[in-house]
């Protein structure tokens, strides 16, 4: 698509402007910054709440929960791996909107989440315990298995049928293929959703927020591609 | 010192609070409105594009509850422990000024009239027996008559934009046949139909059904309202449940109310300000305040009224009750006391169809209220006598705009795969090529569904969280497979190339993990008895005659209809008495 174009143009010129006075009034909003920084550090990104193996863990299940195939690029080209490491780091990752005052007490399951664990906690618990399960049972950690292995670890949490030492093993896959899922369908202000391909992928036209005029087209398909709140087009 | 002393203090900047502030202000009195979270105007927050924003928004949820300082519990019957509900699912309560009138969707309903009377209703056609035991079908005690000029009165105040079908006794338009008679037309033209709603109304309509758009709360067109306060067209931008809209097309408290209120020098309003208690004096008859906790500086301050009122979020409205000792807690044993009894929610399932490969749906358009719905099988317009069932449901296309998150994290399930490649596939198909029906129905009360206060979990401030005891109900699951078996048809004729028609099933309890809608009601009824209801017809408390407790709390039975436009009716309602009656000469407005 011919708007594409303006990528590299829209990035040069606010990166022109980084730093000075006419960049904070061009931007007019946090967000700018932080997604030009995000940009920036794609290829070079260097985890902060995750250390290397647990990141290479993130990369590699969000890659088989999402993998790359003839509709899109995989979880790890698009940067979820980022996206969780970033939003640990949020009020989110620290579970502060979650009700968290015990005691905690195990119920029915349809009464819903009861541990005493925020997501941080879920992650560091939940990701030694698979590096545990795939070096039992395959002799490697799980980002050096072949993908078909792989495919089996998550088969065998999402069933629930293993304990991830404190962590059920289907709650933390349920946390995991969640976050995944937010990091490639994300703005990609956040990390994840690199080049809008999440987006591309459903037609999703981001932040166009405008569709007086195709209220009803007889079931047409929108024509204009996604852009994002920086204003990253494909 | 003594304590500060105004007229009126308002607990909760939603509608119901912005409502009775703009009433009473208007009245001469001094208005006070505390408001737990944080202030929220649309010009800073809510501007694009940081508000279009799926994961900051709906997903992260910026406009709901923090459940961090305050939760409720939830067991499924009497015999189970309850447990915290401890991340947003269910349902989500809003937090901030605006309450759930800023992140709602907008869908803007009157009442179908025999639900004020559905008790009457039903024992007028099928008699008394046809009630089935434990189920406690009440009145209002107002009439569709008593609250039209207040539908009318709100409608010109949100701007809401529809099709009548009756106007002064005269048919006029394409709208709801099932729709009582209106004293005038809706303020704004007809919202249009999406493409799946479009493809709904025809298949409808050649079944023997009667479409009809739904009112909405989204504006069709520029407007200015009662009070002075302008709305933008609508663009279906999709950003309307879970967001404050950023065109000032949808109605909330922040567009449509509070500009006109806080140019008024009797009106202040305190946000960041948590409601710990009702001050009662010592014969518990009569409220002298309210205490709240500034959360910032955790300094209590106590605050002197002649009235009070709660307009908190339903279940906030009995907590406060409870803790605070107004009226007498309902026990379901004995099954005597009113504050928690009747406790209700909606039942709500979404069935999805798919369209040819070659129709694309594109579902991220949309607005929250839009859409086209059937009331065929709503209310009491359909023969319940051989189903033996009391309530009904409307069935609806409303296409509100869905989002990708959203969209991926639903998909799959039930037998097919939840990620991986062939999940992918699935999604894309589903995404752009299928569309949603939902039967979006009533719930009845029962003696064993309630709410009480937990023996054992505390918010925050140290005061005990509310409990909830909820399940479903045969009475209500039949109803909603009766409901959802009239959609197949319509469906095919749709062109569906595939369907999941979605319906409750016995001896699925109610699950907390999914989110099923926000429409929670009663809990603090109106009504004529004392025995049965914690409200009189008026809103005000039978045992607290300076306390009136304004929301969906009020509602006896969960109706079919979205609750936001029967609480603002109730609001201009009982506002209307408070002014025109109490005021004059404070006390009870109905002798118990």
């Amino acid at each position: 698509m011919e708007l594409t174009l303006n990528r590299p143009l829209r990035r040069s010129f606010m990166k022109g402007l980084l730093g000075t006075t006419s960049f904070w009034m061009a931007a007019g909003s946090t967000q700018w910054a932080e997604a030009l920084a995000a940009e920036t550090a794609a290829q070079s990104y260097q985890p902060a709440f995750f250390d290397m193996k647990e990141y290479q863990f993130l990369e590699a299940a969000s890659d088989r929960l999402f993998p790359s195939d003839h509709n899109s690029p995989g979880g790890k080209a698009l940067g979820v791996a980022e996206f969780i490491d970033r939003q640990m780091q949020t009020p989110y990752g620290h579970g502060e909107n979650w009700y968290m005052s015990g005691p905690f007490q195990q119920g029915p399951a349809n009464l819903g989440y009861q541990l005493p664990f925020v997501p941080r906690d879920l992650y560091r618990k939940g990701i030694a315990g698979v590096e545990t399960y795939a070096r039992q049972h395959y002799g490697k950690e799980f980002a050096a298995l072949a993908a078909v292995q792989q495919d089996e670890i998550l088969t065998v949490l999402e069933g629930g049928s293993v304990q991830l030492g404190e962590i059920p093993g289907r709650v933390f896959f349920e946390q995991l293929r969640t976050n995944t899922l937010e990091g490639v369908f994300a703005d990609p202000l956040y990390g994840g959703n690199r080049g809008l391909a999440g987006w591309v992928m459903l037609g999703f036209p981001g932040a166009r927020a405008d569709f007086m005029d195709w209220v009803n087209q007889e079931g047409a398909p929108y024509p204009i591609g996604p852009v994002s709140i920086s204003g990253e087009t494909a | 010192m003594g304590k500060k002393h105004v007229d009126a203090i308002i607990v909760g900047a939603g509608w119901a609070g912005a409502i009775l502030a703009k009433e009473l202000t208007e009245a001469g009195l001094s208005v006070v409105m505390l408001e737990r979270g944080a202030e929220r105007t649309t010009q800073i927050e809510g501007a694009y594009p940081d508000s279009i924003d799926e994961l900051r928004g709906a997903v992260r949820k910026r406009l709901f509850q923090n459940l961090s300082q305050s939760t409720v519990t939830i067991r499924n019957t009497m015999d189970q422990t309850a447990l915290p509900y401890r991340q947003l699912s269910a349902f989500l309560p809003g937090e901030g000024v605006g309450g759930a009138g800023l992140h709602w969707s907008g869908v803007h309903f009157r009442v179908a009239p025999e639900d004020l009377r559905l008790r009457s209703s039903v024992v007028e056609r099928y008699g008394e027996k046809f009630i089935p035991e434990g189920m406690n079908l009440q009145d209002y005690g107002v009439t569709y008559e008593d609250l039209e000029p207040f539908f009318d009165k709100a409608e010109k105040v949100f701007g809401t934009s529809g099709e009548a079908y009756k106007v002064q006794g005269k048919i006029v338009g394409n709208g709801n046949v099932f729709s009582p008679d209106r004293s005038s037309d809706f303020p704004l033209p007809v919202m249009k139909d999406t493409f799946s709603a479009s493809i709904f109304r025809d298949a409808a309509k050649n079944a023997g059904y009667h479409p009809y758009a739904l009112p909405a709360a989204n504006a069709s067109r520029q407007y200015t309202n009662t009070y002075g306060c302008q709305m933008g067209p609508c663009n279906f931008c999709g950003y309307c449940s879970g967001y404050d809209c950023y065109l000032y097309s949808k109605a909330s408290p922040n567009v449509n109310i509070l500009p006109a209120l806080r140019q008024d020098p009797r009106f202040s309003l305190i946000p960041n300000a948590h409601v710990l208690r009702v001050d009662l004096d010592s014969t518990k008859t009569k409220a002298t305040g309210v205490t709240y906790l500034d959360t910032k500086t955790r300094k209590e301050t106590s605050l002197s009224a002649d009235l009070v009122i709660l307009g908190a979020f339903q279940f906030n409205n009995v907590h406060l009750m409870l803790v605070s000792g107004i009226g007498k807690p309902y026990d379901p044993v004995s099954n005597t006391g009113t504050v928690g009894r009747n406790f209700v929610y909606q039942t709500i399932t979404s069935s999805r169809v798919w369209l040819p490969s070659s129709t694309y749906t594109n579902q991220f358009v949309g607005a929250g209220g839009a859409g086209v719905a059937i009331d065929d099988f709503n209310s009491m317009n359909f023969d319940h006598g051989p189903l033996g069932f009391v309530g009904g449901s409307p069935v609806w296309v409303n296409q509100a705009g869905m989002k990708p998150i959203a969209a991926a994290t639903g998909a799959g399930g039930g037998g097919t795969p939840r990620w991986g490649s062939a999940y992918k596939d699935a999604l894309i198909n589903t995404y752009k090529h299928s569309l949603g029906i939902d039967a979006h129905g009533s719930n009845m009360a029962y003696r064993d569904v309630y709410l009480d206060l937990d023996p054992t979990w505390k918010d925050a401030y140290g005061q005990p969280l509310l409990r909830m005891t909820f399940t479903w109900k045969d009475n209500d699951i039949r109803m909603n497979q009766y409901v959802v078996s009239k959609i197949e048809p319509v469906a095919r004729a749709m062109g569906a190339t595939k369907m999941n028609l979605v319906h409750l099933n016995p001896g699925q309890p109610f699950d907390t993990r999914k989110y099923q809608t926000t429409h929670l009601g009663g809990g603090a009824i109106m009504g004529e008895n004392p025995q049965t209801s914690a409200l009189n017809r008026y809103l005000q408390s039978w045992d607290v005659s300076n306390v009136f407790v304004i929301g969906s709390n009020a509602f006896p039975q969960g109706m079919g209809y979205n609750p936001t436009g029967m609480v603002a009716a109730l609001a201009y309602w009982a506002a209307h008495h408070i002014r025109t009656t109490y005021l004059k000469s404070p006390g009870p407005l109905v002798q118990a």
